[in-house]
């Protein structure tokens, strides 16, 4: 077990970080310079204040016609969204291990808080797989790679939460959580996970082409 | 994530697409993929297709998903049948997907870009949908009718094989009939210096003349400097762009901006057309080169706004039978017209009422992106997916309207077609129309 544990919470770490911040910048920087390299007129369409404002508006909820045509769902997918980032960031667990490691900290989440919102990812999770299965325009376009995607994002939140509570198998389930959560960090800048890094400039060009260009609304 | 294979209610057979397809290649498909998905394509492509989450949110953005609710249509889907399978085998497809590809590009979407609006991200499908006729238009198998259009702009530079004298015939012609009403009325040609060139679509010498006398007679009232080429060039439509032919696009554009260099003027003033408008802000400029088009290039809309504002036009006595207004996608989500429309429908309307959804958010005619110019063969399919706009048009007029204002070509001949399938019974107008019929003209003469 010592072995196992030194590994994933040693090189295995390091790996995932590399991978996930290293790759991050790859698929951005590269997405840059294929926008320079074939279509410059991006760079001259672009406006901080109309992305600005595509991308505000789509992160409030109920703030566009499409938010407000589908409520549970926005209800849900921001919740999902708003855990998803702040549960691993501000658990005190994970500060600890940060404070060991580089002797930094921050503020942390009381637990109970915590436990509910690793909750609500897997419940989001488990509600966008039951879209995917019951809502026939969403059917249509799922295919393995979104099942599979959904489990490697509940994965972690579910180990972790059951490890953290040593319920029962807790080495087990630490274990998993430990590498769930490395794997889940590598596939983000190699998956459709990428939305993560891509969307704000999704948002920003659109937003600009609309508001800039077309002098119209974008939500 | 399966349905039945599509059926339509009719089966329809295109010359262009059935022969283009016996003379492809697995090969040749191949290579146009790679030229279209690697060489001509950049970042737009590659981003869009690797953010898209498949979610589904797009669906109630789509015209033809509203009006069949089959998952098919959704934009995203649309996507998926095209150009996800396309890149997951690397353009290894065969002779019948590259045939469902097409009907798919050109027949089941209108590049209007609502859908733009309704993914979290912003995704413009519209934009995925060009790329599809780009390789299809290379594969050489597009749709025949529109394709013949296509031949038209590249033999005569115009949409509608209009020839030069028969050009120059027209606008003398209805310079002549406007004389009987304003006896001093002249549509000047080629006059170098003016401020203003008049450009119109194809199809309005060709069968919609009334239109450019209304024009005449609205320049002449205001007191316009304006001109009208005798060459060609002087037709701003551009039905390349919608078939993916971008080097004709660029001829395009390039002869209609050099005609207006030709004559000096500071600015063009384009007829009540949407996609013309895409094509010298958006795309055909863009190809040219140049970041917006060299010469500003004024909507109809936005001419009849700053007439009525400044007074240089008129109006004593207002249409009176209720008016809705549809906001043509080019004119709406592609310039932001769709408030100056309004105004121009209350100061030359007694009524106007809403129709809902409206503005950036309208729905499609259905009609445009190319669509209505792929012919007859796909005037059914195209009015059943526009079934969401008939159920618009019947609440506008059981709320009143009698007269559906359609500021763009296409959505006149669109509307038409939906209101007469649908049974509707409502009249269609341009704001040209409402124009010329109810403002002061002060050249008219008693007893014309």
């Amino acid at each position: 077990m010592h072995g196992i544990y030194t590994f994933v919470t040693g090189p295995l770490v390091w790996l995932a970080f590399v991978v996930f911040i290293g790759g991050s910048l790859y698929r951005i920087v590269s997405m840059l310079m294929l926008v320079s390299r074939k279509e410059r007129f991006i760079f001259s369409y672009m406006s901080v204040k109309y992305s600005l404002r595509s991308i505000l508006r789509w992160m409030t909820p109920f703030a566009t016609v499409n938010m407000r045509r589908h409520p549970v769902m926005t209800v849900v997918a921001f919740a999902f969204h708003f855990c998803l980032i702040f549960t691993p960031v501000f658990l005190l667990s994970h500060v600890v291990l940060w404070e060991e490691a580089w002797n930094v900290r921050w503020w942390t989440l009381p637990d109970a808080v915590a436990d509910v919102m690793a909750l609500v990812v897997v419940a989001g999770c488990v509600f966008f797989l039951l879209r995917r299965l019951v809502r026939p325009e969403v059917r249509f376009l799922t295919t393995a790679s979104d099942y599979l995607l959904l489990a490697v994002v509940a994965l972690p939140f579910a180990s972790g939460f059951l490890a953290y509570h040593q319920w029962f198998a807790y080495r087990f389930f630490f274990l998993l959580h430990v590498v769930s959560g490395e794997v889940m960090l590598m596939a983000i800048p190699f998956t459709r996970l990428s939305h993560m890094l891509f969307a704000p400039f999704v948002r920003a060009y659109t937003g600009s082409e609309f508001g800039k260009i077309r002098h119209a609304r974008d939500w | 994530m399966t349905e039945a294979a599509p059926k339509t209610d009719q089966t329809v057979i295109d010359e262009g697409v059935e022969k283009g397809a016996a003379r492809l290649t697995p090969e040749r498909i191949e290579t146009v993929f790679n030229r279209v998905v690697r060489q001509e394509s950049g970042a737009r492509l590659k981003t869009y297709v690797d953010t898209c989450v498949h979610c589904g949110l797009c669906a109630d953005a789509c015209h033809f998903y509203l009006s069949h609710k089959k998952p098919r249509f959704a934009p995203a889907a649309k996507v998926k049948q095209t150009l996800w399978e396309m890149m997951r085998r690397r353009g290894r497809v065969d002779a019948d997907f590259m045939k469902r590809a097409t009907l798919i590009a050109h027949t089941e979407c209108n590049l209007c870009k609502r859908c733009a609006m309704y993914c979290p991200f912003g995704i413009d499908v519209a934009y995925l949908m060009t790329v599809v006729r780009r390789m299809v238009h290379l594969l050489g198998m597009t749709p025949l009718y529109i394709q013949d259009t296509a031949h038209s702009h590249a033999a005569t530079l115009n949409q509608m094989w209009v020839k030069e004298d028969e050009w120059v015939d027209t606008l003398q012609w209805q310079e002549e009939e406007a004389q009987t009403e304003v006896p001093t009325l002249r549509i000047p040609i080629e006059k170098e210096g003016a401020e203003v060139m008049y450009s119109v679509i194809g199809p309005e010498p060709k069968f919609q003349a009334q239109l450019i006398y209304q024009a005449a007679v609205i320049m002449d009232a205001a007191g316009i400097d304006w001109t009208m080429p005798a060459t060609p060039g002087w037709d701003n439509s551009d039905m390349a762009m919608f078939t993916g032919d971008n080097e004709l696009m660029g001829r395009l554009k390039r002869a209609h901006f050099e005609t207006a260099a030709r004559l000096k003027v500071k600015k063009i003033v384009m007829g009540e057309c949407g996609h013309a408008f895409r094509s010298v802000y958006d795309v055909g400029n863009r190809w040219l080169g140049w970041e917006m088009p060299p010469l500003p290039i004024v909507h109809a809309i936005e001419f009849f706004y700053e007439l009525i504002r400044e007074g240089r036009i008129t109006i004593s006595r207002k249409f009176q039978p209720p008016v809705t207004l549809h906001d043509p996608c080019n004119v709406s989500r592609g310039m932001g017209l769709h408030d100056k429309a309004r105004f121009i429908a209350r100061a030359t309307c007694e009524t106007v009422v809403e129709m809902y959804p409206n503005r950036e958010h309208n729905y499609c005619c259905a009609a445009g992106g190319g669509v209505v110019n792929c012919g007859p063969p796909y005037k059914l399919q195209r009015v059943q997916g526009n079934r969401v706009k008939a159920d618009q048009l019947f609440d506008a007029k059981a709320r009143g309207a009698e007269v559906v204002i359609t500021p763009c070509h296409n959505c006149h001949s669109g509307l038409e077609d939906v209101i007469h399938h649908y049974e509707i019974g409502l009249a269609t107008k341009f704001f040209g129309d409402i124009i010329y019929e109810v403002m002061d003209k002060p050249g008219v003469s008693e007893g014309a």
